[in-house]
């Protein structure tokens, strides 16, 4: 398959990881960003060929695990409405809430359905005029652009019976929060490549020059990933800080302007709540008020609806890079994907996920 | 299709007067009675059948290759849509199940059929399903021998469920159970996977591709007869259908008590497959098949395997894709395609679409 089999290819991967090793000189630790390329990295085993002294934690950049409890638990108050149709993603369903989560309430008779666009759920709500068809818009910068479109056409259409249910989050302020940490270890990131073709690298270079690292915008596939890790570890070996493109295939140095200007037309940075992490300052998406007969968080009267988390989940440690999946005494015990105390554990780019399915057993070393 | 057309063209159904099931299809009477003379029986039609007895009574001691042995299987298909690229429900129901008989290297003979139809579905596709059975059991060489009818309420059904359960008889020192399988065992796969399960979920998801995917039901006993014959110690068998390929190993694994190690590059996968499983973040190795299968071989006999397997699958490539050993009990391991390794596991549920 063109632009993955070339970006799988066993010489070109042995070649970069060669590289890597004569680069290395001393210990680095780099942060994947994304939930996506975590996956990639324990599925293909892309850390065991890395030399000992490069260590690689797993970042926030899963959209599914940082979107807060009491956000899944107003989607499951909606679902078990009557009058609603919820539509989501389908990796959001298993994700439990305060007390249960989609699957289980679709079982219990909600009319919970899975769709691949917000904009199939707007055909639905043309459809059926006597429901409200809610869409669980959750997700970072990537997949922003199509909700904003769903909600600009039900206006400029006039579909009254479509609303949305937002949990946008940001990955900037994200790297922010990682970094303010005092406990820190990342000297480097790999940054996530489908929101920087959204966005742009530009507003990485504050961030790399006042906190003094490198930041790589990094692919997907293995190549990719071992391209990016080559980039990030030559530029910390000489000292170079500032923003490289290396999935330069897929983003232009100024993004998607005019993905942005949509965005920016139907959504305004807000203080947001992340799963794990608490609320981080101007680290979301809103409607703007004038968007607001969309919101169903409004429309069904939803925002006093709050939650805890679970006190003996610690995926926000996960989250930060600050605890391996493995390491938790919960991992595979307690919390499994059939019980799960949070949503790492269940989400398709979840770092706990991706260890209890590829790296729970003894024989794979870790 | 024009096969089918013709048979439709002449089926004397008497669809004029009911052009959709109604209860009484199910109803015992007269009615019901019309459904079976003149569309199952007149589709299906063979000897034991037409006994018209209230069980079918089957000749085994006819086959003396037996050995004395047969092998029962039961598989219900629920699959929505009815038709798919490739295939329908219909034949998936006769494949199925003449596949699992296939698995305990019995050659499948008879199968009944228990109907469940919903209220409301059209006489056509009713006698759609049935001919593509009838035309999959031809090319399975089975007879379906005995049935049964039975109509729930509109909205009570999704058109129609099908169970069939098979008898197939066992060759002569035939063993194909997993606890067979040994270290050092060869572990082969009979063809790409990740078709049936794709060509569905694209059906079924309105999603649309440049290359059509289509399923690969079809039925396995000629391939698992020509290893037979060739003499080959088949150690197991299993297909890869619900949970995949994946599945199917790591409960071969579980059952025998031996580590399985698979190569991700020898498992062979359609590109438009793989580009419809990278699209939705699905593995592919877990995704359904209907017509493929893994043999484990002693490694000595591998390559034998290999080449009686080609020449009944025209266009598929079978291929050793693994070997048995014996540390770490019950636990697949699969080296990636650059070198690294992780571990195969049964996933909890079904895999669900990514969100990016």
């Amino acid at each position: 398959m063109r632009f993955v089999d070339e970006f799988r290819d066993p010489q070109a991967a042995d070649a970069l990881v060669k590289a890597i090793r004569r680069t290395v000189t001393r210990p680095w630790t780099l942060m994947e960003v994304c939930g996506g390329q975590t996956h990639s990295i324990v599925r293909f085993g892309i850390d065991q060929l890395l030399p000992g002294s490069l260590t690689l934690v797993h970042g926030p950049g899963c959209p599914v695990c940082v979107t807060p409890i009491e956000q899944i638990d107003r989607a499951i108050a909606l679902a078990r409405r009557s009058d609603v149709v919820l539509c989501s993603y389908g990796d959001m369903l298993r994700v439990p809430g305060s007390g249960t989560d989609m699957l289980a309430e679709r079982a219990a008779g909600a009319d919970v359905r899975i769709v691949y666009s917000p904009m199939d759920a707007l055909a639905i709500a043309q459809k059926t005029p006597d429901k409200q068809v809610v869409f669980f818009a959750v997700g970072f910068e990537t997949t922003a652009p199509p909700n904003a479109m769903a909600v600009f056409q039900a206006r400029a259409m006039g579909v009254p019976n479509f609303s949305v249910l937002v949990s946008h989050v940001l990955v900037p302020p994200a790297i922010g929060a990682v970094l303010d940490d005092p406990d820190c270890l990342v000297n480097g990131f790999l940054a996530a490549g489908h929101v920087c073709t959204i966005m742009g690298c530009g507003e990485y270079e504050p961030i790399a020059r006042e906190r003094g690292v490198p930041i790589v915008v990094t692919g997907f596939e293995p190549v990719d990933i071992l391209a990016g890790i080559l980039r990030c570890v030559g530029m910390l070996e000489s000292g170079e800080i500032g923003v490289a493109n290396q999935y330069a295939r897929m983003v232009r140095h100024e993004g998607n302007p005019s993905a942005q200007r949509l965005c920016a037309q139907v959504f305004e940075t807000v203080d947001r709540k992340w799963r794990g992490l608490g609320s981080i300052p101007q680290s979301g998406w809103d409607l703007r008020d004038e968007y607001a007969d969309y919101d169903a968080a409004r429309r069904f009267g939803l925002l006093a609806m709050t939650a805890d988390e679970p006190a003996e989940c610690l995926s926000g440690l996960v989250l930060q890079g600050r605890l391996k999946p493995s390491d938790c005494p919960m991992f595979g015990t307690v919390c499994t994907p059939e019980r799960p105390l949070g949503a790492t554990m269940v989400s398709s780019e979840g770092a706990c996920a991706a260890y209890f399915r590829y790296r729970r057993r003894t024989g794979v070393s870790e | 299709m024009s096969e089918r057309n013709a048979g439709w063209s002449v089926c004397p159904i008497p669809i004029s007067r009911y052009p959709r099931v109604v209860m009484a299809h199910g109803g015992g009477g007269r009615i019901m009675a019309r459904l079976i003379s003149d569309m199952f029986r007149a589709a299906f039609d063979n000897a034991e059948l037409n006994q018209g007895h209230d069980g079918a009574v089957l000749d085994v001691g006819a086959h003396a290759v037996t050995g004395g042995r047969i092998a029962m299987t039961t598989d219900s298909y629920v699959v929505h849509p009815l038709r798919f690229p490739g295939s329908t429900i219909g034949a998936m129901a006769i494949n199925g199940t003449a596949n699992d008989l296939a698995m305990c290297c019995a050659e499948p003979r008879w199968l009944t059929t228990g109907f469940i139809l919903e209220e409301g579905l059209a006489m056509e596709t009713l006698w759609e399903m049935v001919c593509s059975m009838a035309d999959a059991a031809r090319i399975a060489g089975v007879h379906i021998v005995t049935g049964d009818t039975k109509v729930v309420e509109h909205g009570r059904g999704d058109g129609m469920y099908i169970n069939t359960a098979g008898v197939g008889l066992v060759r002569p020192g035939a063993d194909s159970r997993p606890q067979r399988v040994t270290p050092g065992d060869a572990v082969i796969l009979s063809g790409d996977v990740g078709r049936h399960g794709m060509a569905v979920m694209t059906v079924r998801e309105g999603l649309e591709f440049e290359a059509e995917i289509t399923s690969d039901c079809a039925p396995v006993w000629p391939t698992v007869r020509a290893m037979i014959d060739a003499g080959i110690d088949i150690h197991c068998l299993r297909d890869a259908t619900r949970g995949g390929l994946a599945s199917a190993v790591v409960e071969i694994a579980e059952t025998s008590g031996t580590s399985i190690h698979l190569t991700e590059s020898a498992i062979e996968v359609q590109p438009q497959v793989a580009a419809a499983c990278e699209l939705l973040g699905f593995d592919p190795i877990y995704v359904a098949n209907e017509g493929r299968f893994v043999a484990f071989v002693p490694a000595a006999q591998a390559d034998a395997a290999v080449s009686a397997m080609a020449d009944t699958l025209p266009g598929a490539r079978p291929a050793v894709i693994g070997r048995v050993e014996a540390c770490d009990p019950g636990m697949v391991a699969l080296r990636s395609v650059i070198g690294g390794e992780r571990i195969v596991d049964m996933l909890s549920g079904e895999q669900l679409p990514r969100i990016c």
